[in-house]
Formats: C-alpha cells, sequence, structure tokens
C-alpha cells in the first residue's frame, strides 16, 4: 500500500464523517426542541461542515488531479463514501441525535488529540483545530445526556432506547483496514486500539452520570471504512449531491 | 389636567425630543401593546423564516454555499432570541409569545408563506427579502423604544452580509448555465412582488401608522420605504442582467424615482389573512416541532428543579 493513498484514503474517511454527521445535524434547522438548541445544533453542523471541508481540500491536493474538495463532496457514490456507520443512521428524536453526537465526540476527540503526534504536518494542523470544536460538542452531548438521565423518567427511557440502538455502530469507528496499517508504520496515523480505553472512559463515566447502561448484544455492524453501508446513506447522498448531478459543471 | 394627561404629555415631549423610551419607563398602553404586537411578529418572523431557507441546507450545491446558507439561517434564529428578549422587557414571556402564535393571534411577515422552489430561491430570499428587511430595520433602529431600537442596529450589521450572499447566488447563477438563468429570473419573478409587499400596505390604507409615526415607532411611512427599496434594486437587477417583472417600471429623471405598477394588494390580504400557499405548512411545522419537543423541555426544567434542590 502507497502511503500517499493510504493517507488520501484516511482523509476522506475523516471529511466523510464529518459531512455526514453535519448533513444529519443541519436536518434540525427549524426542528430543534427550544431555539437555543436549534442554534446549538446547527453550530456544530457549521463546525462539523468546516472540518470536512479542511480534509476535503487536504484530499484534493493529495489526489493532484484537478478534483476540488467540492468533487469529493458532491460528486462520489456510496460505495466511494468512507463514513463510518454510526454518523450515517437517521436522526430520531432529539435523545437519540444527542447519543449519535456524544458517541461520535468521544470517539473523535481522542482520536484528533492522538493525531497531533502525527509526521503528517497538514493533518496535525487540521486536527489541532478540529479538537477545540470537538471539545465543546462533547460537552453539548454529555451535559445533555445527564440531564436526561436525571431528568424525567421518558426522558432517561428515550436516550436508553437510543443507546440500544446505537451501540452496535461503536465498533465500526475502531476497525482498520491496510490504510491504517501502511499509515500506522509510516507514523502518520495511529492504531485506533489506542484511542479506545479513551473512548470507553468517556462513555463510562457519562453514562454513569446519566444512569445509563451500555446494551448487551450480538448484534454489532462494521464496514463503512471499506465503504459498505446501511441503506440510509444512498438516499442521504442523492438529496445532498442533486443540485451537483443535475447541472454537471455548473458554478455556484 | 389629569395625571394620565400629564403623563401622556410628558411621554410625548420626550418622543420629540428624540428621547429613547426604556422598559421602567411610563407609557401609555398602547404604546406599549403596539410595540409588543410589532416586535414579537418581528421575532416570529424571524423563526418562521428558518423554514422556507432551512428547505435548501441538505441541498446546497457546494460546501462554501452550505455553510454560508446554514450560518445565515442561525443569523436569524439568533435575531429571533434578541427580539423576543427585546419583547420580554414589556413583562410578556416567549412562551406567551409563541402560544399567540401557534393560536394564529400574532403574525409574521408573509412573505414566509411562499414556497422556496428552487436554489435561486435562496439568492432571492437573501437578496430581495433581506434587502427589503434591511430598508424597514435601518428605520427601526431610530425607533423611540430603546431596546427594540439597539437590537435592530445590531441585527441590521447582519442583514448587510445576508443581502450580499442573496446577490452573489444571483449574480453566479446569471453567469451560469442557461438553466442557472432560468432558474435565477423565475426566482426573481415570484420574490419580486411579495418583496414589495413586505413594506405593508399604502400610507392611506395602513392601520397603524399614524399613531406609530407620531410615537416614533416608525420614523418613514411604508410608501416611502418601498420607494427606498425599489431604487435601490432595480439598478442592482439590471447589473446582473435579471428582469424586474413589471411592464409599468420607468425611471423618472425628474424625482429620480423608479415609477412602478400597481401591486395586487388582493393577494396581500389574501396571504395576510392565513391563505397564501404555505400558511397552513408553516405553522402545522412550527406546532408540530414545537409538541415534539416538550419531552426535552420537560426534562430540562425537571432536571434543573434537581439540581437546585440540592
Amino acid at each position: 500500500m502507497n502511503t500517499q493513498e493510504a493517507l488520501l484514503n484516511f482523509c476522506l474517511r475523516l471529511a466523510d464523517n464529518n459531512m455526514i454527521a453535519a448533513q444529519r445535524l443541519a436536518e434540525w434547522c427549524s426542528r430543534g426542541p427550544i431555539l437555543e438548541e436549534d442554534l446549538a445544533l446547527t453550530n456544530i453542523s457549521l463546525d462539523l461542515f468546516g472540518q470536512a471541508e479542511n480534509f476535503y481540500e487536504y484530499a484534493a491536493t493529495l489526489q493532484n488531479n484537478g478534483k476540488t474538495a467540492d468533487d469529493l463532496a458532491f460528486l462520489r457514490s456510496e460505495r466511494e463514501y468512507f463514513n463510518n456507520l454510526l454518523v450515517e443512521q437517521p436522526n430520531g428524536d432529539f435523545a437519540f441525535s444527542t447519543m449519535k453526537q456524544f458517541l461520535y465526540a468521544a470517539f473523535a476527540k481522542p482520536l484528533y488529540e492522538a493525531l497531533q503526534a502525527s509526521k503528517d504536518e497538514t493533518l496535525k494542523g487540521i486536527t489541532s483545530k478540529a479538537v477545540k470544536e470537538i471539545k465543546y460538542h462533547l460537552r453539548h452531548s454529555s451535559e445533555w445526556l445527564v440531564r436526561f438521565g436525571n431528568g424525567t423518567e421518558e426522558s432517561l427511557k428515550r436516550s436508553q432506547i437510543a443507546l440500544n440502538e446505537l451501540w452496535r455502530y461503536t465498533d465500526d469507528m475502531f476497525l482498520m483496514n491496510d490504510n491504517d496499517k501502511a499509515l500506522i508504520e509510516a507514523g502518520i496515523s495511529i492504531d485506533l486500539n489506542t484511542i479506545k480505553t479513551s473512548f470507553m472512559a468517556t462513555v463510562n463515566e457519562i453514562f454513569k452520570a446519566a444512569h445509563l447502561s451500555i446494551p448487551e448484544t450480538n448484534n454489532i455492524i462494521t464496514g463503512g471504512c471499506n465503504a459498505i453501508h446501511s441503506e440510509h446513506l444512498g438516499v442521504m447522498l442523492c438529496e445532498m449531491q442533486y443540485l451537483q448531478r443535475a447541472h454537471p459543471g455548473a458554478q455556484w | 389636567m389629569s395625571t394620565q394627561e400629564e403623563s401622556l404629555k410628558k411621554f410625548q415631549q420626550r418622543i420629540d425630543a428624540d428621547e429613547k423610551i426604556e422598559p421602567r419607563d411610563w407609557m401609555p398602553e398602547n404604546y406599549r401593546k403596539t410595540l409588543i404586537r410589532q416586535i414579537s411578529q418581528h421575532a416570529h418572523s424571524e423563526v418562521i423564516g428558518m423554514q422556507p431557507e432551512g428547505n435548501w441546507v441538505l441541498r446546497a450545491p457546494s460546501l462554501r454555499a452550505k455553510k454560508i446558507l446554514l450560518a445565515k439561517i442561525q443569523d436569524e434564529g439568533g435575531h429571533g432570541l434578541y427580539l423576543y428578549s427585546a419583547a420580554e422587557t414589556f413583562g410578556v414571556s416567549r412562551a406567551e409569545m409563541i402560544q399567540q402564535l401557534q393560536e394564529g393571534k400574532a403574525k409574521y411577515s408573509s412573505i414566509f408563506n411562499y414556497p422556496t422552489l428552487t436554489w435561486a430561491d435562496m439568492g432571492a430570499i437573501g437578496w430581495l427579502v433581506d434587502g427589503a428587511a434591511i430598508v424597514n430595520q435601518t428605520m427601526l433602529a431610530k425607533c423611540s423604544y430603546g431596546p427594540y431600537a439597539r437590537a435592530m442596529l445590531r441585527i441590521c450589521k447582519e442583514e448587510g452580509f445576508h443581502q450580499r450572499q442573496g446577490y452573489e447566488i444571483m449574480g453566479k447563477m446569471m453567469n451560469g448555465t442557461p438553466a442557472q438563468r432560468e432558474m435565477a429570473q423565475d426566482a426573481m419573478n415570484r420574490f419580486w412582488w411579495p418583496s414589495l409587499m413586505m413594506f405593508g400596505p399604502p400610507d392611506a390604507d395602513s392601520a397603524h401608522s399614524a399613531e406609530s409615526m407620531h410615537w416614533k415607532i416608525k420614523v418613514e411611512s411604508n410608501d416611502k420605504l418601498r420607494q427606498r427599496f425599489i431604487d435601490r434594486t432595480v439598478e442592482q437587477a439590471n447589473h446582473i442582467g435579471l428582469t424586474v417583472p413589471d411592464k409599468d417600471l420607468k425611471y423618472n429623471k425628474e424625482t429620480m424615482h423608479w415609477e412602478f405598477g400597481p401591486i395586487n394588494w388582493d393577494e396581500f390580504w389574501t396571504v395576510v389573512k392565513g391563505n397564501g400557499p404555505c400558511n397552513h405548512q408553516r405553522m402545522n411545522h412550527h406546532i408540530h416541532y414545537h409538541n415534539e419537543g416538550a419531552w426535552v423541555r420537560e426534562a430540562a426544567m425537571a432536571y434543573e428543579r434537581k439540581i437546585s434542590a440540592n
């Protein structure tokens, strides 16, 4: 595996994760439970679109074939998207979206922190800015989970249902392929297993405070980094890529 | 002279001297009522306006366009927040104002009862709708009620940015493919007249105008503001090759104003009275998601109670 190709693929994975998570959060626009929260969710969405853009721009540079960041976001199909399965799951209710946001942030924070030691300066630069934002996202979602756990019976029940549904997609975030191996050897990325302890520490701490328990399930689904997705992603891309696909070459 | 008459006289003197009225100051009941109505209507407009623009967030055609549109919608929500706060200075709560909106007792700008059918509508809304709003809000920044005037100052700065991004979308599309130009012109055709209606009925038919002008809640008339918007916007349209959909439009060299054709006020009143293309949809959406979020608000309050009890 060529390191340059592996890095390109890894950048796309990071970009796609942010892009798809941001797109899901943007669905909350005008649908929040309270105006302040509507703004908070679109704010987080905006951060993630920004991160996606930075990773896509770097990917476009690495690819060096005239394709732009927009081409990468809007003209790749579902079998060319490398995001984790978690972020593409439908929003569900506010507890479901909050849980999704929490699990993703609990993974992305230690990942970005670890990438500060990367030998690739650009990756280091992008993630050092992103880590500040992701810390806020993690705090925001953690606070809501604690509120739900200590709020009403209904809020506790809803967040436990969300956890039961979403936990099956968490292993997928730690799945690695040949790209990861090449990047670990080159000192560019990390063995994702090394941040699992940090991820588990965060979730255990918050779940304890939120009276939530991790479900026991054998139904663990993986495949995102190999572009094997759930049925939901294709539908999202149809909507997201509609104008670019319907008007090839047009400038907006 | 009774105490009431005395207070009213003093109040009018302060207004005439261009002093700002603050929440704790004495004010006539009707001044208070008019401002609650107007500021809450303004807040509701910002919030309902998130719907037609939100309709295109997921389909925005580039990363840049997505970020700008999302940031703009976020600004609108933020404007909603501080306008609700400005109205709360009268002792009315946001929950009450939302209830009035949902019961149809409070209104919002009729422009948001038109659908956003293509991406060009994001350009038309930014350029025309926010453009019209700026003309109105620049005037309202001189309003006699301090909290409202200050909120307007802040809002105007952001609206200027919104208008430029809307105009940029239109400009890019007019420079683009034939399909893009067609979309831009179509959006112009659909949003031009409703934008002119945003300034409200002609001065002669405006129910609240005289008293509002006397108290400097408004400092310029509907017709004057409308003319200012038209004069500005026609030039901008010409500059990027858009045709203003008004066959009577012509420049009067003596008055230095653009003269325009008759506005369809029947359409305006139809939409104001609830029968526009999206009135029902906008209100259903607002009520639906407000109700969907009820358990979240309850949970947050229950949690706050537990925290403060410990």
